[in-house]
This record gives structure tokens, sequence and C-alpha cells, in this order.
């Protein structure tokens, strides 16, 4: 480490990065172990943020919490079982196998519930949530008074633990990924549209409960193999976060998968560089906290489904609004109070300070009022169906009737100077 | 159910089963322990245009849904063009109520129109561009083609219904099966769908309809089947869609106003 600092103090660019220690997590030359879990945390994060968007899109999203809360019981089961036999009970691909079994029993608890009793699929998963945990959290209590010095950080599990990760955790995780991804692509499809429309999918013969129980399978997976670097608790965070993230971006759902696997796999690696860069800081937690600031950006600067393209398009509708109305009222010869259409025709210098209208506000007036005049006569007239259809009181009528139409409608209302200016 | 047959006077061996494109046979569905369909026999006549109609909660819609396996019936068995259901799913398409699905979901319409070629495309068949041209033509017969881009949140409902339609025309099947297709929809939409439907059946196609407006039964189809839990009638229009049947289906809910429009309709 020491050499590593002096070679860090010589490189010039050393300026652009806030953090050496960041820089080098990111670049991963932290280590071995830290390697590891960039790389671990990366898979996971992609896996994750592809299964997590079926899950969203069949609106299943908590079901997740249901199936990584109820990994704990099997977590110590296992331990409880490998010990009596004699083994170690630490041994990893044992305790995800306990961790799988038991999560596998709390999911068919749960559609055993939602399907078989009248109870609601939200009541059903606090029921199995939270029962499961709790046994497995007297299970950890029991395991933890029997020998000190075996409990080999169960709790871990709760949170994650990178510390202690070897090159056969990182390797479980990456299979387990591949494996996710590649189910994934294979039923890409029937999961489409199961989540899109499950009646149809069913009388076309795709077998709606098996695929999502292949889904719920998918969740199993990456959290089991997500134990190790998020913990039980916050999975359902990578879960759930990157495909609503990904959702603001896109209207095509593969795109949406992508995303999220992209905007996972980035949170993942991000979260786990910063999480080496400094001492006492916890992978998992800081991971989501990642995923989280993907969320929050998006939420704001997203086109289209964003808060702050709403907020533009809705004062921008408003202000078009006002100013019709001004300019009707101006052509009316009617007071105008709302204090906002008499600042945007003065900012638009159709009225004076004064509240007069300008030469050109007398114009405008005149025509939006003689549009009005104009639209009138096309919305009482049947062949004309489609072109009133698109009347909104706002679009310029040059927008939808050629020059031609409206000379005809003119000649129809009359001349110019009957109209009051 | 044999004996309730037997009761009825219906002799079940001699129905006409077989090469009827949809032949239901002793149908019951139960959501809890109140039938919402009650021992239906049903045979659908090919090549024709037919009507299920009956009043609300009458069983219309779960009929449909039974017999393509989306409900699980209690009892009764159901064949496609004489051979199992199961075995012709290909040549079905079913067109479900516009309502039974999120309009905001991530896609565009002509995905929503592919989506009817997943079963021709397998689980990693890639999607050419004869795929996208044949969803394309699709979505011309509905006079949707210029929404093909479109998120489908961004339809009129009268739009999404046409977008249904395309995606089951895009099947190419050779039994249509709609579900309420004229519900809350725009004169425009009601016009273009039902020429698309006689489209089908001048080619050959069987068509069959949920439909809840009796006065247009005349004018669009060739049979109706009436039914209230039960059947109540089976048959060409000419023969079955009378006043008597009506009253039979609908007892004392068809309201006054649907009454005399009848009456006027059937002359």
């Amino acid at each position: 480490m020491a050499g590593d600092w002096q070679r860090r103090k010589s490189t010039s660019w050393r300026a652009c990065w806030a953090d050496p220690m960041l820089r080098d997590a990111l670049l991963l030359q932290l280590g071995y172990n830290a390697t590891l879990v960039a790389v671990g945390a990366t898979l996971l994060g992609i896996s994750a943020g592809a299964t997590g968007t079926f899950l969203f899109l069949r609106k299943r999203a908590l079901v997740s919490d249901a199936i990584s809360h109820a990994t704990l019981p099997g977590i110590c089961l296992a331990f409880l079982l490998m010990v009596a036999l004699g083994g170690d009970g630490r041994n990893l691909p044992g305790l995800l196998a306990g961790s799988a079994l038991s999560a596998w029993v709390g999911l068919l608890c749960l559609n055993w519930l939602t399907r078989s009793t009248r109870l609601a699929e939200d009541a059903a998963i606090g029921a199995v949530l939270s029962v499961f945990f709790g046994f497995g959290i007297v299970l950890l209590t029991v395991i933890q008074t029997l020998g000190a010095g075996r409990q080999a950080g169960l709790e871990g599990f709760l949170l994650g633990s990178t510390a202690g990760m070897l090159w056969n955790d990182a390797l479980v995780i990456a299979l387990g990924g591949a494996g996710a991804l590649a189910l994934i692509l294979l039923i890409r499809r029937p999961m489409t549209l199961v989540a899109f429309d499950p009646e149809y999918a069913a009388a076309r013969g795709v077998p709606v409960h098996r695929i999502d129980l292949a889904m719920m399978g998918l969740v199993m997976a990456v959290t089991v193999v997500g134990l190790k670097i998020v913990g039980l608790i916050l999975i359902v965070a990578l879960l759930i976060i990157p495909p609503v993230t990904a959702r603001f971006w896109t209207e095509r759902s593969d795109r949406v998968v992508l995303l999220s696997g992209l905007t996972g796999g980035l949170a993942g690696y991000l979260g786990a560089a910063i999480s080496a860069s400094a001492p006492n800081l916890p992978t998992g937690p800081i991971i989501v906290l990642v995923s989280f600031a993907f969320f929050a950006l998006s939420l704001l600067v997203a086109p289209g489904r964003g808060v702050l393209a709403a907020f533009l398009r809705h004062t921008q509708f408003q202000r078009r609004v006002h100013l019709r109305q001004g300019l009707l009222a101006l052509a009316q010869g009617q007071r105008i109070y709302e204090p906002l259409t008499l600042r945007l025709l003065r900012q638009a210098e159709l009225v004076r300070a004064d509240g007069v209208a300008t030469d050109i506000g007398r114009a405008r007036a005149a025509k939006a009022l003689r549009d009005e005049k104009r639209w009138e006569i096309v919305r009482a007239d049947q062949t004309q169906e489609a072109a009133a259809a698109l009347y909104d009181g706002l679009r310029d009528i040059e927008t939808v009737l050629t020059h031609d139409q409206i000379a005809e409608i003119d000649r129809r209302i009359g001349s110019p100077q009957e109209v009051p200016a | 159910m044999i004996e309730l047959a037997a009761r009825e006077g219906r002799r079940l061996e001699n129905d006409a089963i077989g090469d009827s494109p949809l032949a239901v046979r002793g149908l019951t569905v139960s959501y809890g322990q109140k039938p919402a369909v009650f021992s239906v026999d049903m045979t659908v006549q090919p090549g024709a245009m037919t009507a299920i109609i009956g009043p609300n909660g009458a069983g219309k819609s779960t009929l449909l849904k039974a017999a393509l396996g989306i409900v699980k019936p209690l009892s009764g068995q159901v064949t496609v063009f004489g051979r199992p259901l199961e075995e012709q799913r290909a040549r079905i398409a079913y067109v479900p109520q516009r309502a039974s699905v999120d309009w905001d979901f991530p896609t565009r319409v002509i995905d929503v129109v592919l989506m009817g070629l997943y079963r021709e495309l397998g689980l990693l068949g890639r999607l050419r561009a004869r795929h996208k041209a044949r969803a394309l033509d699709c979505l011309a017969r509905v006079g949707m083609r210029d929404f093909a881009d479109r998120q489908i949140g961004q339809l009129s409902g009268g739009q999404q219904q046409r977008v249904f339609l395309a995606r089951a025309l895009a099947q190419e099947a050779d039994l249509y099966l709609l579900d309420e297709p004229f519900a809350g929809v725009d004169a425009a939409t009601e016009k273009a769908i039902i020429a698309v439907l006689k489209a089908l059946k001048q080619a050959g196609r069987t068509v069959v309809v949920v439909h809840h407006d009796l006065a247009t039964v005349t004018d669009y189809f060739d049979n109706v089947f009436l039914i209230n839990t039960r059947r109540v009638a089976e048959g060409p229009v000419i023969e079955t869609f009378t006043a008597d049947n009506l009253q039979a289906a609908y007892g004392g809910r068809l309201a006054t106003a649907q009454v005399d429009q009848l009456a006027r309709v059937l002359g």
C-alpha cells in the first residue's frame, strides 16, 4: 500500500480526481478483495436490474421483498445442519442452497395465500415476509448462543458483508448472474406478454402460472447470489430502483430491461468503488444509495416523464392559455383582472404598462377573435369533422386549414369591418 | 350433467359438434359458490358472425374466457374445429376487453401487434423485416398505420381497441373471439371494426363477439347466442333474435327505452 501511495503522488492528473483512493477503486487498483467485490457487485447489479424489470412490469415488485426475507430461516437451518453433520457451517454454497430452499417455500406460501384464499397480495406479502424473517431472527439468536467461535457472522447476510469475499464467492455471483441473464433472454417474450396482458397470454396457450413462477425463480436466484454483497434486507432496492429509473427514459419494454441492467451494473460498480475508497463504508447500502442517486436524477431531468419536463410543459401551456384569453378579452374590450395574463401581455408588448393595447396588441387581438369565429364555422360544419377535432382554443387556424379554406370561411363570416376590433 | 340435458329434452350425442369452430358442452363456471355460467351448450357455425348477448353479469365474457381456458371451468368440454382446445391454440385469435390491461405499459403500438406473432416467432426466433411488414399491414387494415411508433398510452379508447384487433389479425387465425369490442368506442372505430370483421367472414373465417348493443345485432350478425347464466336461445338472427327470447334472457332488466328501440328494429 505504501508503494501505491508513492505512485499516486507522482501522477500528474491527480487533480482531476477528488479522492485518490476513489480513483484507484474505480480503476480496480485497490487490491484483490476490492476488485472481486467491484466485479461481483457489477454483475449482481446487471442481473438484478434486468430481472427486476419484469417484476416491476408485472406490478409485483414487492414480492421480491417477501422472497428475500424468506431466505433467512434457510440460511440458519443450513448452518445448523452442516454443523450437526460435523462440517464447517460457513460453507457458502451450502448456505445459499438453504436460503434458496426456504425462499422457495416462502414463495409457494405467498402464491397459495393469494390464489386460494381471499387474501390480497399485499397482505399475503406482509404475512410471509414478517413470519419468515421473524423465524429467521429466532434461529440466528439461537445460533449465536450455541458456540461463539462458530457463528461465523451469519448476520452478515442481513446487510451483506464484503470484507472476507473470496474468489469462489465472486464465481458464485458470476455464474448465478449469467444463468439469470440467459433465462431472461430465453423467456423474455412470454414474460413481457404475461406482464402486459395475462388474459391474452393465457388465451394463446402461454402457461401464465409457470411463467410467473419462473420470474419468481429468477428473483430468488438474484436474491441468493446477492446475499453476500447487499444482503437480504436491501436486495429489493437493486431489483426495483433500476427498472423504475430506466422507465423514465424509454417507452419500450425491451429498452427498459437493457437500461435497467445498465444502471444496476453501474450502481453496483460505483457503489463498490466508493465503499472501498474509505474504511468502514458498507458496500450494500452504498450501492443502494448510488442507484437511488440515478433514480433521483432521472426523476428530475428525464425528458417526457421527468418532473422538470412535466413542470415546464405545464407552465408553457398555462402561458399560452393566458395569452389567448388576454387577447380575446382585449378584442372584446373587456377588462383583464388576472395578473399573470397582464404580465404576459406586457412582456410580449401587446399592452402598455397602463393596460392599454399597443398597435400590435390590437392587431393580434382582432386576429384571435376572428380565428374564434372561423373555428365556430368549422366546428358547426359536419364535413370538417377532422379539422374540428383539432380545436383546442389555442391552435392557430392556419396550421389546420389551407389558405383557400380560410378564405372561404371568411367569405361566410363577412367583411372584416364587421368584426369589432 | 347428462341427466340434466336429458331432462331438458336435449340429446347430447346428436349435437352437431362435427367441425364446428367452437363447440361447448355442459360448461359450468363459478366464481365462489354462485355459477356465472351454468351447464351451457354452444355450437358456433363456421364462416359466420355470431353475437353473444345477454344482460350485465349474465356470463357472456366468462363463457368466452372459459372456452379459451383463461378461467378454469368446474365442468364441461370445449372443442375447437372438432379437436381439443390445446391442440388448436394457433387457430384462435382473442381480443380481450380494452380495460383488462395497463395502457401505461412501456410499449409502442407496433410492439403490441407484434405480440400476435410471438407464438410463430418462438422463444428465440429473430424478428425480421417481414414480421414488421405484416404487423404494419394489420395496422393499416384497422386504419392505424400512422400510429405504429406511438406509445400506447397516447391512444384514444377506440384506437386502443383497433390496436387489439390488429394484434389478433396478425395471428392469421381461423376463429376470432372478441370481448365487447364496441364498448366505449367512437362511431368511426365501430365502423372500422365491423368492416374488418365482415371482411374476415368473407374470407371464410369465423367471428364470435360478446355484444351489448341490441340495436345493431340485426345489422352486424348472422347468428345470435342468448345467455343469462343458462343458455336461452341460439340460432340465426332472423329466427332467434325475437322479442320473446329477449324477454326470456333479460327478464325485467330490459329498460323500456331498449324495448321500444328493439320494437322498431324488429318491426
